[in-house]
């Protein structure tokens, strides 16, 4: 049986790798992704902890967590989309408007 | 038909709603109709009214009707709406609905040019009802909102061309002086409520024996504070200067309420509350004093003035000195008559000068006019007879008027031969300065230019039917008071007598010490007409047959004729000592005090803030990924305090 831990570290290394996108990267789509990386491994750890203890409540957590997901990436890609529009670019520095 | 009272102020009230409230949506003809007619019916109530009160019993001549009360406050104020008919009232709403019907009438010539026709009348018919409220109000309080209401339609009429500047100062003057005044009425208001308890006319009059001492410092100070107020609304020394300016109105407006009506308000205030002045016979000393400085003060500047509104307008003053001056001797009677028949001719010589200016063109230099006689014969002839009636030639309404002013300040109880002396000369100066403004008009040459002489005409109907109606009041007007010695009945006194009962006691008391004088009296009434009728002559000689005189001897007495013709140069006066540090002093409030500590404070306490804002805002860069870095290394930092700390 894999250990608890084992999945902990997993989680660890793609929440680390979703920060460090979301930080560094300029194109929106893939901060957008780098988001989603760091959703799924909270997703992870609600899971493995799930399993460990042997109750259901972090599986109806992550379905859950699943379908807002879902919703969320429709609304947040349609956005981007209307971003490129309007500016014909996805650079994240381009859109400093709201400041002072 | 008493309780009909309530109607006589409030029917042009009624017209002042309609043509108000529909200004400029009516036509000409409806607004006229409106304003004349409301006054009209309140002349014909007040007719029906005085004979109501004449059927009374001379000792129940009171019609007192409450429409309710205005003000109740406790136990002790208790202030009505309520109007008061006596026989003194009822003199003043017959004057001041009659002479203000015939001058709307008047107006509807006079002003028929005019573009804001509609807006004149609705100013009109406010006057008339707030100074019908004045002298029908049945208490002081009461009294004062129509002392008010006529000061405000006073300011609104003088500065009825508002867009010359000199009216709308003239009308600020007016406005500003009169709240002076006011200043010291209320005062004295405020001093007979705190020591009597009620404002109510008759009660205060039952009390005030018990509640003052006679000739007190507390009866005698609110008596000269009422006066003061009564100083500022009747042009008297020191508070006269705005009366001249006031001639900046339209003519007719001088004529109602700067010569017939308002400026009478402050005789009227007096005889009203004559019984508090017979306790206290150093403010009648003092009314008497101003009376007669102002009466033969403001004649000395009429001799010289050149405009002929100006000459009348100063002519009012000295009037008014006159009724002052017949109060101040405790002879309300003779000042009340005075009132009346300078309410007749005052507005005649006003219409017919209103005639005359329609006729030149808007011209009031008499020395642009002359020989206007033949041009105008209706406006001659009537102006002729105001002009006697007030230089007091026996048989016209003002000689009787007069002559018992002059004969009370002789003989009464209160009177000094010294105030005979001023009335007499100011009596002659008058009949002098009306002739010479009579001469230089309507006598002599043609002084006005070709194009104005060929528009030369007599006013419309509506202007001449008001003159000649004037013209007989001014005649007859003194008949109801012909002095007992003359052989007549003095209806006049025995009207007034239940008003006056202690002046009257008084003044017949004086005359029952001095029973034998009936001589001096006759003596004294032929001395001053003798002196009326050399007037004349030499206004005769000076401005008709020999004009080269009068230049004469005016160049001989320069200083004097400068001195005159700058009226004093009183108002160059106070405008150095009274306006000028005022108006620094608001200056210094306005840019130091206002703009330099108040502003100064408030700007800075913004600035602060703005500029730490200025500072801490540069932290929002709009930059996505330093917002999230920021929130990385707080959610860290929030972390690390929970587990280490």
């Amino acid at each position: 049986m894999v250990p608890v831990s084992a999945y902990l570290i997993v989680a660890i290394v793609l929440f680390g790798i979703g920060t460090i996108g979301v930080l560094i990267s300029r194109n929106v789509i893939i901060i957008f992704m780098s988001v989603e990386l760091m959703l799924n491994a909270a997703n992870l750890v609600l899971i493995a902890f799930s399993r460990a203890l042997n109750v259901v409540d972090g599986h109806v957590f992550v379905f859950l967590v699943l379908c807002v997901a879902a919703a969320e990436a429709a609304v947040g890609l349609a956005i981007i989309i209307t971003l490129y529009r309007n500016r014909d670019t996805v650079n994240i520095d381009r859109f400093d408007l709201l400041k002072w | 038909m008493s309780e009909y009272l309530f109607l006589v102020p409030l029917l042009p009230f009624f017209g002042f709603l309609v043509n108000g409230l529909l200004l400029g949506r009516l036509p000409k003809s409806v607004i006229s109709a409106v304003a004349c007619g409301t006054v009209g019916i309140s002349f014909i109530l007040s007719i029906l009214l005085f004979f109501e009160l004449k059927g009374l019993p001379p000792g129940a001549r009171v019609i007192e009707q409450v429409l309710f009360t205005w003000i109740p406050s406790g136990d002790m104020l208790h202030t009505n709406v309520g109007y008061l008919l006596d026989p003194l009232s009822a003199v003043m709403i017959l004057v001041v609905s009659g002479v203000g019907f015939l001058i709307h009438v008047y107006s509807v010539g006079y002003m028929g040019h005019d573009a804001s026709y509609g807006r004149f009348f609705t100013y009109m018919n406010l006057f008339t009802f707030s100074m019908l409220t004045l002298v029908l109000a049945d208490n002081f309080l009461f009294m004062f909102v129509g002392w008010e209401g006529v000061g405000l339609c006073s300011y609104l009429l003088i500065g009825f061309w508002h867009e010359r500047k000199s009216a709308s100062d003239a009308g600020k003057k007016a406005f500003i002086v009169n709240r002076i005044g006011d200043f010291g009425f209320l005062i004295g208001i405020f001093l007979i409520f705190w020591n009597v308890g009620s404002l109510d006319f008759r009660v205060v009059m039952e009390r005030a024996p018990e509640v003052f001492v006679f000739g007190g410092g507390l009866i005698t100070a609110t008596c000269i504070l009422l006066f003061v107020g009564a100083i500022g609304k009747s042009a008297q020394i020191p508070l006269y200067v705005w009366l001249p300016d006031a001639m900046e109105g339209p003519t007719p407006v001088s004529a109602l309420i700067h010569a017939a009506t308002m400026v009478t308000a402050g005789v009227y205030m007096i005889a009203r509350t004559n019984l508090l002045y017979m306790m206290a016979p150093d403010a009648l000393l003092v009314v008497a004093v101003i009376g007669a400085l102002t009466a033969i003060y403001a004649a000395t500047i009429g001799l010289a003035q050149n405009d002929i509104k100006r000459v009348l307008a100063y002519s009012t003053v000295s009037q008014l000195g006159y009724m002052f001056l017949a109060c101040g001797v405790a002879s309300f009677t003779a000042g009340i008559f005075h009132l009346m028949t300078h309410a007749f001719f005052k507005a005649l010589l006003f219409l017919g000068a209103g005639s005359v200016i329609h006729a030149m063109a808007n011209e009031q230099d008499m020395r642009r006019m002359g020989g206007l006689r033949k041009y105008m014969p209706a406006t001659f002839w009537t102006f002729l007879f105001a002009t006697l009636a007030i230089s007091g030639i026996p048989g016209f309404s003002g000689f009787f008027s007069k002559d018992e002013i002059l004969w009370k300040s002789f003989s009464s109880g209160h009177g000094h031969w010294l105030f005979w002396v001023i009335g007499f000369v100011t009596a002659g100066l008058t009949a002098f300065y009306m002739f010479r403004l009579l001469y230089l008009t309507f006598y002599g040459k043609e002084r006005m230019e070709e194009s104005t002489r060929s528009h030369l005409h007599e006013s419309p109907r509506s202007m001449t039917v008001p003159l000649v109606v004037l013209a007989v009041l001014s005649l007859i007007g003194g008949w109801v008071g012909i002095p007992h010695i003359l052989g007549g009945t003095n209806y006049f006194e025995g009207w007034m007598e239940p008003v006056v009962s202690g002046g009257h006691a008084a003044a017949s008391q004086a005359l029952a010490s001095g029973g034998g004088d009936a001589g001096m009296e006759v003596t004294l009434m032929v001395v001053s007409v003798a002196l009326v009728l050399a007037a004349i002559f030499g206004a005769y000689t000076f401005y008709n047959k020999r004009p080269e005189l009068a230049t004469a001897w005016r160049s001989r007495l320069s200083g004097v004729h400068h001195l005159l013709v700058n009226k004093y140069f009183v108002d160059e006066i106070y405008g150095t000592i009274l306006v000028r540090p005022v108006v620094y002093f608001s200056l210094f409030l306005w840019k130091v005090f206002d703009v330099v500590f108040i502003d100064g404070f408030i700007n800075g306490v913004a600035s602060v803030y703005s500029d730490i804002s200025e500072t801490v805002r540069t932290a929002q860069t709009g930059r996505v990924r330093t917002y999230a870095t920021v929130f990385l290394l707080g959610v860290v930092v929030i972390l690390a305090y929970f587990i280490w700390i």
